[in-house]
């Protein structure tokens, strides 16, 4: 049989999600079941006066009304968890449903629940709330300052964290040859998953069981969190999310809304579904970026990177979500010196409280944040030291030879060939014709930008170790259960819990590879705790690099034992067995041959086992990585650029990625493909935008622009494979790279083609008006 | 999202329909594109839906003298893909096909578009350009209005109380002209930033001898810009002439700006856009 690791099988979860018969947590219905909505704050920093919800109560088919007070002493608070240390970090107290004061707009004040979803919207109208407003603030910088508006008594200048990593020495900037600095804006980005929140709860009164179905990257972490939340003992509680349509980080947290469903199922001893609108999950689910960021880099005028100092200030929001610390420090802070030799870097984090949404990881989560600084600052410094932003790159590349690499900031790069991946975009490119068309075409007045990037960035999260000193307070190794059952069929779970990524079909590939069996004969389970014992999660492109790692050694456990079996069917010693092409066989004599699947019958039919095996064939590994994976690549875009409107075309994008070996070349080529989607989306249209009182003025699908296949090229994609040392398959990562790499190569691409002008810089995203006004200004520089 | 609960009737004639409209507080339904995403927003919440897609005299598309009429339930998409439109007012049937996606052109109508009075929505410039007039009928009797009446202000027009727009009526262009609509559309509603409609013919000796230009997106109201129209006409084409026509056309509104565009770029965006378009046309 061909080896399925490496091979471009189509999605097996495709056929039912595309066909309308996928399991989305909307899709449970359940006997009885009522309907819950959230009354929420229209303001966004208001004292709670009074909550009359008679009227409501009396509206025929409404359930019950839950306020506020009510409920702050029958329920925990909403916890965060991750928790960087020595940052002085501030959690203020976060509940369910605000009773005192209102932070944000979109905190939930009342929770309603009646029989039918349009009845729940008659009666949250019904609800009368009474607020004194109170002054906003809305800017990060404007949070820090003298007399700005507290948003939690106890936190003092609404400072909720301080974090610092490295050192720079006061000598090296101040006898740099090159100083260059730069202030960037990383505009708020909504995440926007196709299926908004949802969770529907089922309390069993006789056995005192919960279940919870929920849109969740992360169900067993949501198991622990709800538990302690809703005082259910976790061997109580079952969490479910098998369908979800995608989250982008947005669904690793744990939300209050949650847990009011799981309360008022308890409560009213009826099944609760309560599903989010989309101007909901503008206004209360989990925003991304949003960092003000000041970065100074030195170097020489020979083109060599010496040293980076990053401040930046990070926009909280009005409460810390489940992993939001996490965000703007270790995974921004440790790889802000990129793919180069910078020998000295300094980061400064400051995690600001501010009355807007809070912000959480989103797809890349702070190293996209990170990549952008490094890639937008070496090309500002090509442009000071008149140096073509590639050469720079080729003089400060981490060279191969010199991996494992120990970066200034601490980490260990595990593998890279950076000159491969850079050389393979440029050819693709054409880059030298590029440049001419480049220059012909500005005599002509058009304005051609070609952007180039060399990324690195952080994957595979674990190991559980480093989760511990960085402060997550969990672990990050991940469990796999291989089930071979009396047929040679296969069950394999996964603590994994894939949401749109295709792991359901990369799993399978794993597992049957393993076993040399049809792709079919295997099944994945994922995403329930009363099915997977224990489980991390998917986020941080981490789900092949430790859930695939940890089935592949469950896969080899099961093996070892059925190997053992064969042994003695064929009376001989277990090292003479090899285990070939899905058979195992006696060394040297090819003819005595059984099949996986005949040893799994004979495992599970037991009249025949060696001394000390037990019958069955099945095996469990936890893995435990021992590093993070480094996936990089070089990216490429061109743009044209329309002098008279601002408008910008995007010509061309090419990409080259290494995230290890590709287990799947189509999945891995999707997930680039919706990853630069998304870069993009944050370079050119992108941005949430509050007014100055705390008002999102981009709250729907009309105002806040996703992006359109109509503007984009077609991708050209490609691959180098540089396996990760250090886990079983040798992968790395393939889910955040081209989000990471694209923001900074099409403002990159930009800057390049508007460099006649002068522009240095332009805040994302690059609105025509932006883009046209940077024109102007620099045309009056002349 | 789900809209506050309303009375539904389906009336199957005009005279039925104009009976219900007589309700101050009932809404027409046509292709429900822009009223059903209100209602279940709570924006607006009708007591009472008169569905009009049963009334078959609200249908059809005619020559009438100089004139094409178009029935005001007319999807977009028969709009764009009907060949005898496309023959006749290629203009129109082009603007039609720039509207929204698929499924709002499958549903949306010429009648519900204009009656919305949306200040950003391409089918105004398209009329105005084309000089309609909105046929409105109430149980009084019927009025032509012209397209260039017809917007009072963000959705706000001259339709009378009771009033139901049941045809509109275009100007088919001089034999040999030219037209255009170009539209640059917000990167997230896809409604027009600037939406531009022109219309050109060129007598024999090369000179511009009727013009007709339809602007959208770029104020409280969509307008025809008549100024820049007369700056044209006897003029042969050129890069100079174009752009001081643009410019006139511009000045004839008065630009608002919102999040993504201010006024003044609007303004300029409108300016670039429809002097480029104009040199196309030439």
């Amino acid at each position: 049989m061909a080896p399925l690791i490496g091979s471009p099988e189509r999605r097996l979860e495709d056929l039912r999600l595309l066909t309308g018969r996928g399991r989305y947590t909307d899709d449970v219905s359940l006997p009885g079941m009522v309907y819950a909505g959230i009354v929420r704050s229209p303001w966004a920093h208001a004292r709670i006066t009074s909550v009359d919800a008679g009227a409501a109560r009396a509206l025929p088919g409404v359930v019950a009304v839950f306020t506020g007070s009510e409920l702050k002493d029958r329920l925990g608070t909403i916890p965060t968890a991750w928790l960087p240390p020595d940052s002085g970090m501030k959690t203020p107290a976060h509940p369910p449903l605000a009773w005192e004061r209102v932070r944000y707009v979109g905190d939930g004040v009342a929770l309603v629940v009646a029989e039918s979803r349009s009845l729940v919207e008659d009666a949250m109208e019904l609800v009368k709330v009474g607020y004194e407003p109170l002054p906003a603030v809305v800017d990060q910088e404007d949070a820090r300052k003298e007399g700005a508006p507290l948003l939690h008594d106890d936190v003092p200048g609404n400072l909720a964290f301080h974090w610092k990593a490295g050192e720079v020495p006061e000598e090296v900037m101040a006898s740099a040859e090159v100083v260059v600095r730069q202030r960037f804006r990383q505009q708020p980005l909504i995440p926007n998953p196709m299926e908004p929140r949802c969770a529907v709860a089922r309390w069993d009164a006789s056995t005192g069981d919960m279940t919870v179905w929920v849109t969740s990257q992360n169900p067993h972490i949501h198991r622990l969190l709800l538990s302690g939340i809703l005082g259910i003992p976790e061997h109580r509680l079952r969490v479910v999310a098998i369908d979800v349509g995608g989250g982008f980080g947005s669904k690793i947290p744990c939300y209050a809304d949650e847990a009011l469903v799981a309360f008022a199922a308890r409560e009213l001893g009826v099944p609760v579904k309560w599903t989010e609108t989309r101007q909901e999950n503008f206004a209360v689910t989990t925003h991304g970026r949003d960092m003000l960021i000041d970065v100074s880099v030195a170097g020489k005028r020979d083109g060599t990177l010496m040293a980076i100092q990053v401040k930046n200030v990070a926009n909280m929001g009005a409460y810390l979500s489940t992993a939001a610390p996490g965000v703007p420090t270790i995974l921004f802070g440790l790889i802000t010196t990129g793919s180069y030799t910078f020998k000295h870097a300094a980061v400064d984090v400051e995690g600001v409280f501010t009355n807007t949404t809070p912000t959480d990881a989103y797809r890349g989560a702070g190293r996209p944040e990170a990549t952008y600084l490094v890639e937008r600052m070496v090309d500002l410094f090509a442009r000071e030291i008149g140096m073509d932003p590639v050469e720079v790159r080729r003089h400060n590349l981490i060279p191969q030879d010199a991996f494992p690499y120990p970066s200034a900031l601490g980490l260990t790069y595990d593998s890279g060939n950076y000159q491969v991946a850079l050389e393979k975009a440029l050819e693709k490119a054409s880059y030298a014709d590029l440049r001419r068309e480049q220059d012909r075409l500005r005599s002509e007045g058009r304005y051609l930008g070609i952007g180039v990037t060399t990324y690195v960035e952080i994957s595979g999260l674990g190991p559980s170790e480093v989760a511990g000193a960085v402060g997550f307070q969990g672990g990050l190794w991940e469990l796999a259960d291989v089930r071979v059952h009396p047929s040679g069929k296969v069950t394999a779970f996964t603590g994994g819990s894939p949401h749109g990524q295709g792991e359901e079909t990369a799993f399978a590939q794993v597992v049957a590879d393993r076993f040399a069996i049809p792709i079919n004969d295997v099944e994945v389970v994922h995403g329930d705790t009363d099915r997977v014992a224990m489980g991390w999660g998917t986020y941080g492109s981490r789900t092949m690099a430790v859930g695939g790692g940890a089935l592949a050694l469950a896969a080899d456990r099961v093996i070892e034992k059925a190997t053992k079996i064969a042994a003695h069917l064929f009376e001989t010693d277990v090292q003479d067995v090899v285990f070939e092409d899905g058979a195992f066989y006696v060394k040297g004599a090819r003819t005595k041959r059984r099949s996986f699947q005949e040893v799994a019958l004979q495992a599970h039919l037991a009249w025949n086992l060696p001394e000390g095996v037990e019958p069955s064939l099945e095996a469990q590994a936890s893995y435990d990585p021992a590093n993070f994976t480094f996936p990089f690549g070089a990216h490429v875009a061109v743009v044209e650029v329309d002098a008279e409107t601002g408008e910008i075309t995007l010509r061309r994008y090419v990409a080259v990625d290494d995230c290890g070996r590709v287990v799947n070349p189509l999945l891995a080529e999707g997930q680039v493909h919706g990853g630069i989607v998304q870069g993009i989306g944050q370079a050119l249209w992108e941005g949430a935008v509050y007014d100055r009182q705390g008002q999102l003025l981009t709250g729907s699908l009309l105002d806040y622009a996703l992006p359109k296949a109509r503007s984009l090229p077609p991708f050209e994609t490609s691959f180098t494979e540089t396996p990760s040392p250090h886990n079983p398959l040798g992968v790395k990562g393939i889910g955040e790279t081209g989000t990471i790499a694209a923001t900074p190569t099409v403002v990159n691409a930009v800057m390049d083609a508007l460099a006649p002008f002068g522009v240095r810089d332009i805040d994302m995203p690059l609105w025509p008006e932006r883009v046209l006004a940077a024109i102007d200004e620099g045309r009056k520089r002349g | 999202m789900s809209a506050r609960s309303f009375a539904y009737r389906c009336p199957r004639t005009l005279e039925e329909a104009l009976g219900e409209a007589t309700d101050p507080s009932a809404k027409l339904l046509a292709g429900g594109q822009s009223l059903l995403p209100l209602m279940k927003l709570r924006l607006a919440s009708p007591e009472k839906l008169i569905d009009l897609e049963r009334i078959e005299a609200m249908r059809g598309i005619r020559r009438e003298g100089p004139r094409i009429r178009v029935g005001a339930l007319t999807t977009h998409a028969t709009l764009g893909g009907n060949p005898f439109l496309e023959e006749a007012l290629p203009l129109l049937a082009r603007c039609a096909r720039e509207i929204g996606d698929m499924q709002v052109r499958n549903r949306g109508t010429l009648g519900g578009s204009l009656a919305h009075g949306d200040p950003s929505a391409d089918l105004p410039a398209a009329a105005l350009a084309l000089e309609a007039e909105v046929e409105v009928r109430t149980q009084e009797g019927t009025q032509m209005i012209p397209v260039d009446d017809f917007f009072l202000g963000p959705m706000l027009t001259a339709m009378p109380q009771g009033g139901i727009v049941t045809s509109v009526t275009f100007a088919v262009p001089p034999e040999g002209s030219r037209s255009a609509y170009a539209k640059v559309p917000h990167p997230a509603s896809g409604y027009a930033v600037v939406g531009v409609a022109a219309v050109l013919h060129m007598n024999p000796e090369g000179a511009i001898d009727h013009a007709r230009i339809g602007l959208t997106g770029l104020g409280e109201t969509p307008y025809r810009a008549r100024r820049a129209e007369v700056s044209l006409v006897g003029q042969r084409p050129s890069e100079s002439l174009f752009e001081a026509a643009a410019l006139e056309a511009v000045g004839e509104g008065s630009p608002v700006g919102d999040v993504y565009a201010s006024a003044g770029y609007r303004a300029r965006l409108a300016k670039v856009t429809l002097r480029r378009t104009l040199a196309a046309l030439a």
